[in-house]
């Protein structure tokens, strides 16, 4: 039944997934990074008991989480350029390119969702540690640094990893802005070649391994950290 | 003048008043022990001691600084006051060594080495310096503790404050840590300590502080406390803890 199918074309392709693939797993790792940094910001200014810090924070968190992602994708490829042109007051400057203003989108967006992982994370360490800090002499932000940071994320890291994953998978929404991540790269065979289903069998099947995989890890690794108290 | 002075403090969860016009003192080298029924304020009292609770009214001098002052330094006056929790608050993601150095550390400014010197030294007085690269979940609770009161005196505080610390323990691990109390005291050190443990308070104890919901009930030296007590509420409570 397969005989209609022509599966070589996924091997001649290969060399061009691979660049696509390279570009998703970049463009993962380092949102993910850019993520977990602004989110950890994020979180210690909405724990803060200071309203003008404390606000802006809750407000920029729920704000992007009443957002679609695809929506904030957009407005970051086609604001971008705007805003570059404004601020430097060339009318021909350029924008930053697909992946940077993927990147951008892709960090403030998951921000807001660390920021809620991490939040919880920081919650989850009880006063008395935070009280053990500051009886020692600790200021707060050496007591939130040395003695509950390290370990609100150890406590923290499955979830921030299944979190990763989730956002393997949403980027291959870049495709909007004309970016080639392994999605558009498999999209863009299958549609030159008229082996739709085959490409999309193929992309389908690799994201399945590697999330399948990645969560097979993090739940060993769940296992193994369970803090002993 | 006294190291701790307490004078009119008073505090308030809401409209609830957790702490009633509390003065007493604690005079440098004094043994104090606070006891009282639960919720009676007394750990909220000792906790106001090093601004780990605010309170709203009065007055309290620490090593002659004004401790509810927003001008006082809070972590350079804690640094000299030891604490130990009931729940002893070791940190679970270091050793035993670096829990007792961190702190020698980041707010002494001590070298690395000269702070290890001065933890093993203490890891050894208090029986553990075997123990001293494990990390705290591989200790039974009272050598946690022990190790909570070596971190404390790391810091050479010059009081140490005690939140109940063997409410925690299993009964055949309280005197390991009530051992170090005492010699502890015996060495001079000036110490407030919230505890049920009568045969501490009889050993070492020059006064003793009783709270009953948030008031300092008596205030006697021991022999008066536990010879002659006043109020009708501690001859109650000391029926109660001592009779069985």
């Amino acid at each position: 039944m397969f005989s209609a199918f022509d599966f070589d074309v996924i091997q001649r392709a290969l060399p061009y997934l691979w660049q696509g693939m390279t570009t998703t797993l970049w463009l993962t790792l380092l949102a993910m990074v850019g993520g977990i940094v602004l989110g950890t910001l994020l979180a210690l200014m909405r724990l803060s008991s200071i309203k003008i810090i404390s606000v802006p924070a809750g407000i920029y968190v729920n704000l992007l989480r009443a957002t679609p992602l695809i929506l904030v994708i957009f407005w970051f490829y086609f604001l971008v350029p705007i805003a570059v042109k404004h601020i430097s007051g060339d009318s021909y400057a350029q924008g930053i390119g697909p992946f940077y203003s993927a990147l951008i989108a892709f960090t403030l967006f998951e921000a807001a969702y660390y920021c809620e992982i991490i939040r919880a994370g920081i919650q989850s360490v009880p006063a008395g540690q935070v009280n053990a800090g500051y009886a020692l002499g600790l200021t707060y932000q050496q007591t939130t640094r040395l003695v509950v940071l390290p370990q609100a994320f150890r406590n923290m890291v499955p979830i921030l990893l299944t979190q990763g994953i989730i956002l393997f998978q949403d980027t291959s929404l870049v495709y909007v802005v004309g970016l080639t991540d392994f999605m558009g790269a498999a999209s863009k065979v299958a549609q030159r070649d008229g082996r739709l289903v085959e490409m999309y069998l193929f992309a389908a099947l690799i994201y399945f391994i590697l999330c399948f995989l990645a969560s097979y890890v993090v739940r060993r690794l769940q296992l193994r950290i369970t803090p002993p108290r | 003048m006294a190291m701790i002075e307490f004078k009119n403090v008073s505090k308030w969860y809401g409209s609830f008043q957790v702490l009633k016009d509390c003065t007493t003192q604690v005079e440098k080298g004094e043994v104090i022990v606070v006891c009282g029924p639960s919720g009676s304020g007394k750990s909220t009292l000792i906790k106001c001691v090093n601004g780990l609770e605010p309170f709203q009214s009065g007055s309290l001098i620490v090593n002659g600084q004004s401790v509810g002052d927003k001008a006082t330094n809070l972590p350079q006056l804690r640094a000299k006051i030891g604490m130990v929790f009931q729940n002893f608050e070791l940190f679970p993601h270091m050793n035993v060594t670096a829990n007792l150095n961190l702190a020698q550390v980041k707010v002494l400014g001590r070298g690395v080495e000269e702070a290890t010197a001065k933890s093993h030294a203490l890891l050894r007085r208090v029986g553990l310096i075997d123990h001293a690269q494990k990390f705290p979940g591989q200790l039974s609770g009272g050598q946690q503790q022990r190790v909570s009161i070596a971190r404390a005196l790391a810091m050479d505080p010059i009081a140490m404050l005690f939140d109940e610390p063997t409410s925690a323990l299993d009964p055949e691990m309280i005197n390991e840590v009530l051992d170090v109390m005492v010699e502890l005291a015996q060495e001079g050190m000036t110490m407030m300590c919230v505890t049920h443990e009568m045969g501490f308070a009889r050993k070492v104890a020059h006064r003793v502080i009783f709270m009953d919901r948030g008031e300092i009930v008596e205030d006697a030296t021991k022999n008066d406390f536990f010879g002659t007590p006043r109020s009708e509420r501690a001859q109650q409570f000391l029926s109660k803890i001592l009779h069985h």
